[in-house]
């Protein structure tokens, strides 16, 4: 077989790879060329495999069973994250209406309440009574009626003095001629800040032999009404220990 | 000459017949493939050195084919099989390119 090399030195560079391409037929060739052609076979099985199957045809088993693990993973979380939200768009569903309606509900009456109790601050029309009285001639019964003639007239929230006055204020003549509203002294002027419509309570204290007219025929007295287009009151009363 | 058209009619046989590789060589197969180029490239090199030996060919060829393919074959039995493939690749692979060196310095000069 090694008769196929030339015996003269081997000629090299283009000269060599000529030289290659002369047929030389013999054994050895025809063995080195079966080889090749097993060579060109092998490519091209291969590379129809490769176009026909796609990667996952070829991929070995560990592969395979390493991609079959993530897929199922993933879509374990995606299937657990799918049930969780649908649970939330469930529970929004259901809810949403009724929710958010008792919730505006509950806030409107909170408010409602609140004010009514005194323990919140509150803004609207109304009006400012200023009772001057240098000499201490108006006692706590006059301030108790003009209290009650503004209620009665639909006074929402009304504050005397630095004092807010809810349905448990009590008026009291205090020793030193002052007027005590709740237990706070409150010495005159007396100023009430009212909240409701301003004309209804003006005429409710303007009426003949009402408040005006009372606190007027007290010797030095003399009170003063002001229709006020925003009154706010910030003066609030202690919310007491719940029941 | 012998040789070109042999690799010619590999190709165009295996083109023409679509063979479909038995599922358990399938992993084998592209090792195989690229260890019998690296052989054939050895063997192009030593010819244009003058020291080709036909013998020694023949037995590189298929010894190249077994061993890489054995090497994938035990990695897959280790769990390291697509580990292995890769280095047996790499290494394959920068062999063909020495020896695509050689030649071409054998033909160019540089």
């Amino acid at each position: 077989m090694t008769a196929a090399l030339p015996s003269p030195p081997p000629p090299t560079g283009w000269r060599g790879l000529v030289e290659l391409l002369r047929p030389r037929p013999n054994r050895a060739q025809a063995i080195v060329a079966l080889l090749v052609g097993l060579l060109g076979f092998a490519i091209a099985a291969q590379v129809h495999v490769t176009r026909s199957g796609g990667t996952l045809a070829t991929a070995r088993q560990t592969d395979l069973i390493g991609l079959l693990g993530d897929l199922t993973a993933r879509a374990d979380r995606l299937r657990g994250q799918i049930a969780a939200l649908e649970v939330t768009e469930a529970q929004l569903t259901a809810g949403t209406g009724g929710r958010a309606a008792a919730l505006a509900a509950a806030k409107a009456r909170l408010q409602t309440l609140g004010i009514l109790a005194g323990t919140l601050p509150a803004t609207g029309p109304g009006i400012a009574l200023t009772i001057n009285d240098p000499g201490h001639q108006v006692r706590a019964d006059v301030l108790l009626d003009a209290l009650e003639e503004l209620r009665g007239a639909g006074a929402e929230v009304i504050q005397i003095g630095p004092v807010r006055v809810v349905a448990s204020t009590a008026l009291l003549d205090a020793a030193n001629r002052n007027v005590t509203v709740d237990g706070v002294e409150v010495a005159p002027p007396y100023a009430f800040l009212v909240i409701g419509d301003p004309k209804t309570l003006a005429a409710a204290l303007g009426i003949p032999g009402g408040v005006l007219d009372t606190v007027d025929a007290r010797p030095g007295a003399s009170a003063t009404v002001d229709q006020l287009a925003r009154v706010t009151i910030r003066a609030l009363h202690p919310a007491g220990a719940g029941q | 000459m012998i040789i070109l058209l042999a690799l010619a009619a590999g190709i165009g046989i295996g083109f023409a017949v679509q063979p479909s590789v038995p599922i358990d060589l399938q992993p084998y197969l592209p090792i195989a493939v690229v260890a019998a180029l690296d052989a054939v490239f050895g063997g192009l090199r030593a010819r244009l050195d003058g020291i080709f030996d036909d013998k020694v060919f023949v037995v590189s060829f298929i010894a190249n084919v077994l061993v890489a393919a054995l090497i994938v074959f035990v990695g897959d039995q280790l769990g390291v099989g697509g580990e292995l493939s890769t280095a047996v690749i790499v290494v394959l692979g920068i062999r063909i390119f020495s020896n695509v060196a050689a030649i071409r310095r054998h033909l160019f000069r540089a």
